[in-house]
């Protein structure tokens, strides 16, 4: 006799009993604290917060933790508690040339006022595994300067002054908030570069890359990558003026694109653009590559046909926790829908004779 | 009394919130079958498993109802119970499977076989609401299709299946037009449950949250699936009774018994059935 | 004065407002209906049943018009303390508020455009009293046909011939209100 599968409340229940169980692990191997994961495992913390779009090292390090290091189920956790928070207001523009730099490096000069700070990076270790790591190791003292005094002026500004980058005017228009506001095409390049800062690592690389391989190539240099703090201002209606609130890291990444000309611009650099939250210099450098290769239509250039040139593409498919909800959904029952494919299918090979056919074979 | 969790808001969405997606849902109704963009919220269950028809339902539950999860015509799925549950926890709702009791009855893929009164809404979950969007990937594009009326290229597409098949091969998320205007995706239910949309007493709400997205159909709105006058819309099942119920009007799931490929066909709206089987009705599978 | 500008709102909002909700949805979706709704006590000339739609409908995103008699110092108060709903004119307004003689002429409102016929706007009438008798009305959410006390006829057909483009009405009397969306064939009494 046939009986219906039922119990899908206490199947749940026991799944979730035994994610906690496997999240901690052998329990007789010390458990991860959140403190230990932000201190240690910063640039996944990093990659949360950025694609989160939530500065808060201590959430995204519990996120990290409660997702078992699953870094877009933690980002999906980040997200879902910020949606919740309520909007107290917005901050003035952060101004990113008084960034107090970790990290500075430009490739278009070999050296320039406010110099070049290599930082805390990867760039010219050997990728050998570090087997001294596996014990507990005592790290050496880095050595340490004092930093230099005053702002540090961006790369684009010397171009600028010659006058062969484009103009990049100052505009104060609130830009459109994609959390709050239905994407709408077409967009506009605030509107894409917000989308492009909390985009998926993985899908910004893969373009950006495309792009360097002839994919909408754009010729870019990085004319300046840099890594700090910068403070966080808000105007306070009450008091007139604004005051600091906080401080982020962010790294900021602007290319230097060759360009020779279209029917509406003369020959001249042209610029594209990346800031996200936190050390995330990859994403940063991708991020910049794409927003270059979506301003074709502005600059006059061909569109030839690239997947990083068409901005409903981009953006419509750059955010993982839409794109890994939607295709992670599959897992979801469709037998209502596969059952009337079923009929479907029968009934056209009804119609096509493909019953008899398979008899003869027979 | 209630399970509900005061940490979040009553149905967990904030306040301004739910007023965004009810300006959005009044929008709806009064141009029935028309997508109104709607700034969707990141929901605390993925993308693609309900989140626009549980924003909807948060816009839309008091305190008072009664409410209903089904996902493919089931109550006990794994996902409607996961649904049903986050209601009971952030609203503290009360919940029913029986079709008739409950006042909101959120679903994914079927319309429940019995008739729904005017007490009643109905909200779908919605994975992709343009019906267009098979046709024409571009956004900007099938929005304009859609301001200008220009719904030929889905007639040509169903119709060159006709020249292929000799029959519509389009099986479940049929598209339908509404009162003579929009074409519209009435989400992936069979188009067994297509007649079922038109002329309904109950309101019936589309959510679509990952492409931001709502649409309405009043009550007795007039909904056509789309078709020829040579080859006329056909709502079909599969030609059996219900194995447990022996009803002959309802949609079927069809289930492998054994391992030489035995099978059998059961309803697949489980409170249709029970109730059918608890009034007496017996198929020929039951025991 | 300060009094009735801090009072009156909804004291538990997400409950009131999920009532109040279910009342405009309602009338919206089955015009000709008339609807309880509550839970409101704004400042006159403004209803309760305006400002509890208005409660339940208006914030920071929503810019408001207020027309004639309505627009004064004590609903402006109480509409900003309770909503923050930004005042404006008819021509960018998503919601507009004051009676049928006070809200005209029409064709100031925004009716949509036809990508986004959505973008148009609600205009809330306030009306002496409001009855199931007048004209006939037949369309999406009637079953055969409805019927209701319109302070006019000619608008409302006007307004429907732009259909899917035009405006929405909500009819406001006492704690009662009804509704008449674009989509609905206003007709006169008997002509059905
Ligand atoms: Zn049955």
């Amino acid at each position: 006799m046939y009986v219906a599968v039922k119990g899908g409340e206490r199947a749940i229940e026991n799944a979730h009993a035994w994610l906690a169980e496997e999240r901690r692990g052998d329990t007789g191997v010390a458990e991860l604290s959140v403190a230990q994961i932000r201190e240690q495992l910063k640039l996944a913390v990093n990659r949360v917060m950025a694609e989160g779009s939530l500065y808060d090292p201590d959430l995204a390090a519990l996120a990290i933790k409660q997702a078992r290091g699953d870094l877009i189920e933690a980002i999906f956790l980040v997200r879902a508690y910020r949606t919740t928070l309520p909007r107290f207001g917005s901050s003035v523009p952060v101004h990113t040339g008084a960034m107090s730099c970790d990290r500075r490096i430009s490739a278009t000069f070999k050296d320039l006022p406010g110099g070049q700070v290599l930082g805390p990076t990867f760039d010219y270790t050997h990728r050998l595994l570090d087997f001294k790591l596996m014990a507990d190791g005592q790290v050496p003292q880095a050595p340490t300067r004092e930093a230099a005094p005053g702002d540090v002026p961006h790369v684009t500004e010397f171009l600028n002054q010659e006058g062969l980058i484009e103009l990049a005017p100052q505009d104060d228009t609130p830009p459109p908030d994609l959390t709050r506001e239905p994407l709408e095409m077409p967009a506009d390049r605030a509107l894409r570069l917000q989308a492009l800062t909390r985009a998926d690592e993985g899908f910004t690389l893969g373009l950006a890359y495309s792009t360097q391989r002839g994919y909408g190539r754009n010729h870019a240099f990085v004319g300046e990558l840099r890594i700090g703090s910068v403070p966080v201002e808000m105007e306070i209606p009450e008091l007139g003026f604004a005051i600091e609130i906080g401080e982020v890291t962010l790294t900021e990444c602007e290319t230097v694109n060759q360009f020779k000309g279209s029917k509406t611009e003369p020959p001249q650099f042209t610029r594209g653009y990346g800031l996200v939250f936190g050390q995330t210099e990859r994403k940063a450098i991708s991020m910049a590559l794409v927003d270059r290769a979506l301003r074709w239509e502005e600059l006059g250039e061909d569109n030839v046909g690239a997947p990083a040139q068409d901005a409903e593409f981009v953006l419509y498919h750059a955010d993982n926790i839409q794109a890994t909800g939607f295709l992670e959904h599959i897992k979801l029952p469709h037998y209502v829908d596969f059952q009337s494919e079923l009929e479907l299918v029968r009934k056209l090979r009804r119609a096509a004779g493909a019953d008899q056919l398979q008899e003869a074979a027979e | 009394m209630t399970m509900q969790n005061d940490a979040y808001n009553f149905a967990y969405l904030d306040e301004q919130t739910k007023r965004m997606i009810r300006r959005a849902i009044l929008k709806g109704l009064a141009i029935p079958g028309y997508q109104v963009p709607f700034a969707s919220r990141e929901m605390p269950m993925p993308y693609g498993w309900g989140t626009g028809g549980v924003q909807v339902s948060a816009a839309v539950l008091t305190p008072e109802d009664t409410f209903k999860v089904i996902d493919q015509g089931a109550d006990d799925t794994t996902n409607a119970v996961s649904i049903r549950t986050f209601f009971e926890r952030t609203a503290g709702v009360a919940t029913t499977t029986t079709t008739r009791n409950a006042t909101v009855i959120q679903t994914r893929h079927r319309i429940p076989e019995e008739p729904l009164t005017e007490g009643q809404i109905l909200v779908y979950q919605v994975p992709i609401p343009e019906p267009l969007r098979f046709l024409e990937p571009r956004e900007s594009e099938t929005r304009k299709m859609h301001s200008l009326e220009e719904y030929g290229l889905m007639h040509v597409k169903l119709y060159e299946d006709i020249a292929r098949h000799g029959h519509i091969a389009t099986s479940y998320a049929y598209p339908v037009k509404v009162e003579g205007r929009y074409v519209m995706d009435p989400s992936p239910i069979p188009k067994f449950d297509n007649p079922k949309l038109g002329n309904m007493a109950a309101i019936q709400l589309f959510g679509a949250g990952r492409e931001q997205r709502i649409y309405a159909l009043p009550p007795y709105t007039q909904v056509v699936s789309l078709d020829f006058e040579d080859h006329p819309f056909v709502a079909s099942k599969a030609d059996h009774p219900c194995g447990m119920c022996g009803a002959e009007d309802s949609y079927l799931d069809e289930v492998i018994i054994d391992d030489a490929g035995g099978r059998m066909f059961v309803c697949s709206d489980t409170d249709y059935c029970e109730g059918r089987q608890t009034a007496g009705h017996k198929g020929k599978d039951a025991a | 004065m300060q009094a009735d500008t801090l009072s009156g709102g909804f004291s538990d909002p997400a409950r009131q407002s999920a009532h109040a909700f279910r009342s405009v949805r309602e009338a919206l979706g089955r015009p000709g209906t008339i609807q309880d709704i509550s839970g409101a006590r704004p400042p006159a000339p403004l209803s309760s049943a305006a400002g509890a739609a208005l409660l339940t409908l208006c914030d920071t995103e929503t810019p408001v018009y207020l027309a004639g008699n309505h627009d004064c110092d004590a609903v402006r108060a109480w509409l900003a303390f309770h909503t923050g709903a930004p005042p404006t004119g008819p021509t960018d307004c998503m919601f507009a508020i004051g009676t049928w003689a006070a809200l005209g002429p029409l064709s100031a409102y925004p009716i949509g455009t036809s990508e986004y016929p959505d973008r148009a706007a609600t205009l809330i009438v306030e009306c002496p009293s409001l009855t199931t008798a007048g004209a006939t009305l037949t369309g999406p959410g009637i079953q055969t046909s409805a019927a209701l006390s319109l302070p006019e006829l000619t608008a409302f057909q006007s307004n429907h011939a732009l259909f899917p483009l035009g405006l929405d009405f909500i009819f406001t009397s006492g704690t009662r209100l009804a509704a008449l969306p674009r989509s609905t064939v206003v007709t006169q009494e008997g002509a059905f």
